[in-house]
């Protein structure tokens, strides 16, 4: 299909003028989105933005290095307290104290990759998963982090309160287009980064590791630099998720979170940008939108409520989305391990062919 | 609290991470699946008991039985629908359906008993203590669970070395293809070793519960101090699991006593340092890879 015949074709960043034409439309269209869609979407659109920008990082880690980590809500937690933190306590401008909480999350990112130099498989999912809850529980007993109480985000002032310059965005609809920005940026980012010579050494390492270390790529270096990558995504991510919640506690960054980011990336396809800002926008959507209002939904809606009334509680029908993701994530496995993307790649296929 | 209490109490906790880490490594070994939904399944085992118990008010016994048979049916189920038909599936893969596996029965838990906490109790009545040696008080929970966990070890050592099942199972780890050449349906080796596990987890799973209460999340560090244990113990061993878990409680409970806003990280650092230490745990053999 696509057959790449030089070195620069393969890293341009628009393979064609058509897929250029498409991402402006597209661009065009996320740019307008808010004019038009409800208030409470925009809230929505922001949750997924910040998720897509997780699970990119998180596919960097997963999907394109091979290493498993069910510790991200850890990274994220320590993005979303260090930005909140910084600005509200040091009085640090929006823009350098997300850039310090995310470098913070990338050294954490550094000090976990340690260990999974020595570990792989299951072994790293308990690890990374040990390491998330022991962030969780650090920050809910110390009580510069607030404690169990969790933490109020200061406002969002772009401007440098030092300076005397004020930019204060204060509703979903203004931040919606910093988020936009950043995550068209981040996306941008991990793309380049996945067409260099460091993504190339992931993906090695990905494929077999010895093999990598043989035809000279220091596993050291780059298995501790996909962790600190993928966790400094995760840092921006956590530091515009504050943002959008306006207030957390350090239950919010619980193991399940994990577990959802990592079903974001699965779902979505294991080692391409692509695949992680489907997977994202897939699973936020039906986590926080379709199956919360689930009772609302027409005709299923009704059916579901009288099997919760009949057989089930209705106070737990909530529950029903753990479910459906539960569900989910067996059976992307089941019948079509290579995600959404998979999905996508077929239907390419099948229509570039056609008749035949 | 003396030492005596606390050793006696660690060594109990113990003896169930113990119990409950058996259940993960019986899978582990035989099909190499760590099983995330392990303490998830025996959350659910646990409230089926709670709801024979408190609905039907059926005799303890009686629910117990319905619960273990119910238990054993789970395990089979999972295996059979989630497991089996993945073909090749990664270890990323098996990992994701098992933590599927977990978020499903979670869920399903929640939406049958809601949420709210509930009071699950043994037949054992708490005020009944014995104080063999001063200053080292022994509970009846306390004995129920080295009385449970040693008939099962001692089953479970019989069952291994004796029974034409058991050596199945063991050649089934061993090596697969061999096994399967030699007339062993292992794939129904699977079956029985996922149903087997499911059964010692809800056994440990009960335990836990009437030590504290129980509702759909209820399982979730327990089961990583005892995978925690298993860590130590190194995956592939069942004595060494039993070691490992005795040493896990002792750990969590003298940590616990002396620094108690910290018991609930104590776990993880375990589990962190002996990776970082010794990756294949204290008593495992070392393993290399295949390339």
């Amino acid at each position: 299909m696509d057959m790449k015949r030089d070195y620069y074709e393969d890293i341009r960043l628009f393979k064609s003028g058509v897929v250029l034409f498409w991402t402006i439309a597209l661009l065009l269209f996320l740019f307008t989105l808010p004019l038009y869609a409800p208030n409470y979407h925009v809230y929505l659109l922001n949750i997924i933005m910040v998720h897509i920008i997780l699970a990119v990082g998180l596919n960097i880690l997963v999907g394109s290095t091979g290493q498993i980590s069910l510790g991200h809500a850890g990274f994220f937690a320590i993005g979303a307290y260090g930005t909140a933190l910084l600005m509200a306590k040091l009085q640090i401008p929006f823009v350098f104290a997300i850039l310090a909480a995310a470098f913070i999350a990338a050294f954490f990112g550094f000090i976990l990759g340690l260990p999974a130099l020595r570990l792989e498989g299951p072994y790293l999912a308990i690890a990374s998963l040990g390491f998330g809850l022991t962030i969780m529980h650090i920050i809910g007993g110390v009580d510069l982090f607030g404690g169990r109480m969790g933490v109020k985000v200061p406002p969002l002032d772009l401007g440098i309160s030092q300076l005397g310059v004020a930019w204060v965005l204060k509703t979903d609809f203004q931040k919606y287009y910093l988020i936009l920005i950043i995550t068209i940026l981040m996306v941008i980012g991990a793309r380049n980064i996945l067409k260099t010579r460091v993504g190339r050494s992931f993906v090695a390492i990905r494929d077999s590791d010895i093999a990598a270390e043989v035809i000279g790529v220091n596993l050291t270096v780059y298995k501790t630099l996909a962790f600190a990558v993928s966790a400094f995504y995760a840092g921006i991510a956590g530091g515009l998720f504050g943002f959008v919640l306006g207030f957390f506690d350090p239950f919010t960054f619980n193991m399940i979170l994990s577990i959802i980011f990592l079903v974001m990336v699965v779902v979505g396809g294991l080692g391409t940008v692509s695949g992680g800002i489907m997977g994202a926008c897939l699973i936020t959507y039906l986590q926080y939108d379709l199956l919360k209002n689930i009772g609302e939904v027409p005709y299923f809606g009704a059916f579901m409520i009288d099997i919760s009334q009949r057989w089930f509680t209705t106070v737990g029908l909530e529950n029903f989305s753990s479910m459906a993701i539960g569900l989910i994530m067996i059976g992307i496995i089941i019948f079509e391990p290579l995600g959404m993307f998979g999905f996508w790649i077929r239907m390419k296929k099948y229509w570039m062919t056609w008749p035949f | 609290m003396p030492f005596g209490q606390l050793l006696v109490e660690g060594l109990a906790i113990g003896a169930c991470y113990g119990l409950f880490a058996t259940a993960v490594v019986i899978v582990y070994k035989t099909s190499e699946v760590v099983n995330f939904a392990q303490g998830e399944m025996a959350m659910f085992s646990s409230f089926v008991a709670f709801h024979i118990l408190t609905v039907y008010q059926w005799p303890f016994w009686l629910a117990f039985v319905i619960t273990m048979v119910f238990s054993i049916l789970l395990g089979v189920l999972i295996e059979y629908l989630f497991l089996r038909p993945a073909k090749h599936p990664s270890i990323l893969g098996m990992i994701v359906i098992t933590l599927g596996a977990e978020m499903l029965l979670m869920g399903l838990a929640g939406w049958k008993w809601g949420a709210e906490q509930k009071f699950f109790s043994l037949p054992l009545n708490p005020s009944v203590t014995y104080e063999p040696v001063k200053g080292m008080i022994v509970t009846n929970w306390a004995i129920a669970v080295f009385a449970v966990a040693s008939v099962i070890m001692l089953l479970l050592y019989v069952f291994f070395k004796y029974t034409k099942l058991g050596v199945a199972m063991r050649a089934t780890q061993q090596n697969k293809h061999a096994a399967k050449i030699m007339g062993i349906r292992t794939e129904r080796v699977f079956s029985i070793a996922w149903g087997f596990s499911s059964l010692i987890g809800a056994v440990a799973g009960m335990f836990f519960a009437s030590r504290a209460t129980l509702d759909p999340a209820f399982m979730m560090e327990p089961f990583l101090r005892a995978f925690a244990a298993a860590v130590l113990g190194g995956l592939m061993s069942i004595p060494g699991v039993i070691i490992g878990g005795g040493l896990m409680g002792l750990i969590e409970n003298f940590f616990g006593f002396y620094w108690p806003s910290w018991k609930p990280i104590v776990a993880f650092i375990v589990i962190i340092l002996v990776l970082c230490v010794r990756p294949s745990g204290l008593f495992a053999k070392h393993y290399v890879k295949k390339v």
